[in-house]
C-alpha cells in the first residue's frame, strides 16, 4: 500500500493520539451524524431497499467466485472498443505501467480524479520518483495534497478539517501547486469551491493525460463507471487525449443490467443523495480518446481465497459503515493506518497486506463488534464475522489471548460479569488512572479506564428494587 | 508466465472448491415501461436547486429565449442534430457549432449549451446524455458554466431501472442530477465547482397549452 502508510504505529497507539486531539474530535462528529441522517431518509424513500441490497450482495457474490471469466470477458468487450488492457499482480507493477505509458506520451504532468485504488498503491510518489506530477482535482484530494495531508475518509478524505483550516491550507499553499487562492479568501464554502475551481480551470483545459480509478466495470460491455459531484471527474474523464484507469479486479459487475441496483445502492448509502450528481459510462476508446485500463490484483486474489474474508471483496466503497461506527467516531480515519479507513479497512487492509505488522495486526481489533456497520452496508458485507474470524487468525502473544479469552469468560455470564464488578469495586483504589497492566494494556491504550463505581449499577438495582426505595 | 496468467491462476486456486454461485435473484422493482409522472420529475430535478420550466410543446422555443434571455447569454453552443425549431425565437443567437471541433478555451468562454438529452428519470431527478443528436460530444455540455437542457416528456421514465434498459452502453453516457456539487466542506452541499454551476431545464409536455 501507500508509502505514505509505511512505518505507521499500531491503531492503539494513533488512536491515543487521535483521541487527544478534540477539534479532530468535533469535526468528525458533527459530520458523520449529518451524513448519517440523510442516508436514512434517502434509503427509508424506497419501498425496495431490502431487496436491492439482498441483489447487491448476490451480484457481487456472482463477480467473485466466477472473476475469471468475467475478467476474461471484460479484457475482451474493452479490447473490442478500442481500448488496451494492462495487468498489474502488485502495485509496483501498476505504478510502473502508469509510468511508462505517461513517458510514452512525452508528458509530465497528469490531473487525477479521486480514485481508492491509486491511493493504495501509492501511485503519485511513484510518478513523483519518475518525474510525473499527478495533480488531485477532487475538493477534499487537493485539500489533503495541499495541506500535505493523509485522507481520512474514503468519501469525504479532508473530513477532519473545518472551513476555517481549509481556507488556511488553501491561501498559504495554492501557489506552491499552480494559480493562488485569492488574498481575501474567507471560509464562505461557496467561496472555498470557487477558489478550487479558479485554481483548476487551466490545468484541466491544457493536460493531456487523465487519471482514474472506477467504481464499476461492467464485464458484458466492458463499461467504466465513474460516480462523482464536482464535475472535476467529468473533466478528467473527458478532456485528456490519454486516458489511464486503474481498477481493482473486484469492481467488476457481470452484466449492463446490474448497474441498475448499483446505481440505487451506491449513491443513496455514501452521500445521502437520490443520485449523485454525475456519473460517467464509457466503453474502450470513446470520441477518439486514447484508453488504458489497469487490472489490480495487489492482494485481492489472497482475500479472495478466504472464504470468510471473500466478503470484504463485496464492498463499494460508499462509507456508510464508516459514518455510523462508534469507534471511527471517536479515533478518525488516520488512527487505521492505511487508505482503506473504519470497519471496511479493519477487515479490508489486513487481508490485503497481511498480518504481519503490528498495526496490521491490530485493526481487527479496532471494534466494539456492535454491529451497526453491518445493518447499513449494502451490499450486506458481514464485518463483525469477519473480524472475529481474522482475530482468531491474528498472531496473538500468549498473554493477550489469555486476556481475550477470559474477557469473553466474563462477558458471556452476566453472573460472572456482576462478581467481577463486584471484585472491581472492591479494589478500586488500584486500579491504575491510565491503564490496565498486562493483557489488559491493549484494550486500555485507546481507552480511558472507566472509573469504578463504589456499587455497581446491577448491585444498586437490587438494593433500592429499581430505584423505587 | 504473464502477470495476466499469474493472476488468473491466482484467481482460479482461489475460489476453487467454492460452492457454485448462480445468477442473483432480483426481488426489487423491475422496470415498468410504463408513462412516469412528470410532476414528481420536475420536482426532483428541482430538490438539487436546478431551475425547471414545464411547458407544452409549441412553447419550447419561447421558453428558450427566455430562459437565455434571463441568463444574458448571447454566445451559445449549440450541438449538431439540436431540433431547429428550439431557436426559432432566436433568430439573432450567436451559434457556436461544433464543426470543425471548438477549442477547449471556446467551450470555456461560451455563456452557455443549450442540449437536447436522451433520457430523464424521475425518481432521482436524473437528465442522461448519450452524446446523440442535439448533445454532441461530452465537453460541450462541460465546459460552459450554464447548461440549458430540454428534456421529451416521452423520454422520462420512472426509475434507474427503466433508464438502464433504455440506454446503450456502447455510447459515451453522461448522467446528471442537478448542477455540478461538492459537499467536502464540512459536508455541506454547495452547488458549483467544475462543471456548469447552473442547470435549468426545460420540460416539453405534449400539445398546446390549455387554460
Ligand atoms: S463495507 Fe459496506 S458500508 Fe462499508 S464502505 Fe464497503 S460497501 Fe460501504
Amino acid at each position: 500500500m501507500s508509502g505514505t502508510f509505511l512505518g505507521m504505529p499500531a491503531f492503539p497507539r494513533n488512536a491515543e493520539k487521535a483521541l487527544a486531539d478534540s477539534q479532530l474530535r468535533f469535526n468528525l462528529r458533527k459530520a458523520t451524524h449529518t451524513i448519517r441522517g440523510r442516508r436514512a431518509s434517502v434509503v427509508e424513500e424506497l419501498p425496495d431497499w431490502q431487496g436491492l441490497r439482498a441483489a447487491g450482495k448476490a451480484i457481487k457474490d456472482d463477480t467473485l467466485r466466477n472473476l475469471e471469466r468475467h475478467l476474461l470477458q471484460a479484457e475482451r468487450m474493452v479490447t473490442e472498443a478500442g481500448g488496451h488492457v494492462h495487468w498489474a499482480a502488485d502495485a509496483e507493477e501498476a505504478n510502473r505501467i502508469v509510468a511508462d505509458l505517461v513517458r510514452a506520451t512525452g508528458q509530465t504532468e497528469v490531473v487525477k480524479v479521486k480514485s481508492m485504488a491509486t491511493q493504495e498503491i501509492g501511485l503519485n510518489e511513484a510518478l513523483a520518483a519518475e518525474g510525473v506530477t499527478a495533480y488531485e482535482t477532487d475538493l477534499a484530494e487537493l485539500i489533503v495534497q495541499l495541506g500535505d495531508d493523509w485522507p481520512s475518509h474514503i468519501l469525504v478524505p479532508a473530513i477532519h478539517r473545518n472551513r476555517s483550516e481549509i481556507r488556511e491550507i488553501f491561501l498559504d499553499h495554492m501557489g506552491e501547486w499552480g494559480r493562488p487562492a485569492p488574498a481575501n479568501l474567507t471560509d464562505e464554502p461557496k467561496t472555498l469551491a470557487e477558489a478550487a475551481r479558479l485554481h483548476l480551470r487551466e490545468r484541466f483545459l491544457s493536460t493531456k493525460v487523465g487519471v482514474s480509478g472506477a467504481n464499476f466495470l461492467i464485464a458484458e460491455t466492458g463499461t467504466l463507471v465513474v460516480l462523482e459531484s464536482e464535475g472535476n471527474g467529468r473533466m478528467c474523464l473527458t478532456l485528456p487525449e490519454t486516458l489511464i484507469s486503474v481498477v481493482g479486479i473486484e469492481k467488476i459487475l457481470p452484466t449492463w443490467r446490474d448497474l441498475e441496483v448499483f446505481l440505487q445502492l451506491l449513491p443513496r448509502s455514501s452521500t445521502g443523495e437520490r443520485m449523485n450528481p454525475y456519473t460517467s459510462m464509457w466503453t474502450g476508446a470513446a470520441e477518439g480518446q486514447e484508453f488504458h485500463l489497469v487490472l489490480l490484483d495487489n492482494g485481492r486474489t489472497d482475500v479472495l481465497a478466504d472464504e470468510v474474508g471473500r466478503q470484504a471483496l463485496r464492498c463499494i466503497r460508499c462509507s456508510a459503515c464508516l459514518n455510523v461506527c462508534p469507534v471511527y467516531e471517536r479515533v478518525g480515519g488516520h488512527a487505521y493506518g492505511s487508505v482503506y479507513p473504519g470497519p471496511i479497512g479493519a477487515i479490508l487492509t489486513p487481508q490485503l497486506r497481511g498480518m504481519g505488522s503490528e498495526l496490521d495486526a491490530s485493526l481487527p481489533y479496532a471494534s466494539s463488534l456492535c454491529g451497526a456497520c453491518y445493518d447499513v452496508c449494502p451490499v450486506a458485507i458481514d464485518i463483525p464475522e469477519v473480524l472475529v474470524h481474522l482475530r482468531a487468525k491474528a498472531p496473538h502473544r500468549p498473554a493477550e489471548r489469555l486476556g481475550l479469552k477470559a474477557a469473553s469468560w466474563v462477558l458471556d455470564r452476566p453472573a460472572r460479569l456482576r462478581r467481577v464488578q463486584r471484585l472491581a469495586s472492591r479494589f478500586r483504589g488500584l486500579v491504575p488512572k491510565r491503564s490496565l497492566p498486562g493483557p489488559g494494556a491493549a484494550w486500555t491504550q485507546t481507552r480511558d479506564v472507566p472509573s469504578v463505581p463504589e456499587e455497581s449499577f446491577r448491585d444498586w438495582w437490587d438494593r433500592t428494587e429499581g430505584g423505587a426505595r | 508466465m504473464s502477470s495476466r496468467d499469474v493472476i488468473l491462476a491466482r484467481v482460479r486456486a482461489a475460489v476453487a472448491g467454492s460452492a457454485p454461485v448462480g445468477e442473483a435473484a432480483r426481488a426489487y422493482r423491475a422496470p415498468d415501461g410504463g408513462a412516469a409522472d412528470l410532476e414528481l420529475f420536475a420536482e426532483r430535478v428541482r430538490d438539487y436547486r436546478a431551475v425547471v420550466h414545464v411547458v407544452p410543446d409549441d412553447e419550447v422555443p419561447a421558453a428558450v429565449a427566455a430562459a437565455l434571455a434571463a441568463r444574458g447569454a448571447r454566445r451559445v453552443v449549440v450541438p449538431a442534430g439540436l431540433p431547429e425549431e428550439w431557436l426559432a425565437a432566436l433568430p439573432g443567437l450567436e451559434r457556436l457549432v461544433d464543426d470543425p471541433p471548438l477549442a477547449a478555451s471556446a467551450l470555456d468562454a461560451a455563456d452557455g449549451v443549450l442540449s437536447a438529452c436522451a433520457a430523464g428519470v424521475a425518481e432521482t431527478g436524473t437528465i442522461v446524455l448519450d452524446a446523440g443528436p442535439g448533445q454532441g460530444r461530452r465537453a460541450l455540455t462541460l465546459l460552459p458554466d450554464y447548461h440549458l437542457c430540454v428534456v421529451r416528456a416521452a423520454q422520462v421514465v420512472a426509475s434507474v431501472p427503466d433508464a438502464v434498459a433504455r440506454l446503450d452502453p456502447v455510447r459515451p453516457l453522461t448522467w446528471i442530477s442537478g448542477p455540478s456539487a461538492t459537499s467536502d466542506i464540512e459536508l455541506n452541499r454547495v452547488e458549483g465547482v467544475h462543471g456548469p454551476r447552473t442547470l435549468e431545464v426545460i420540460v416539453a409536455e405534449p400539445g398546446t397549452r390549455t387554460s
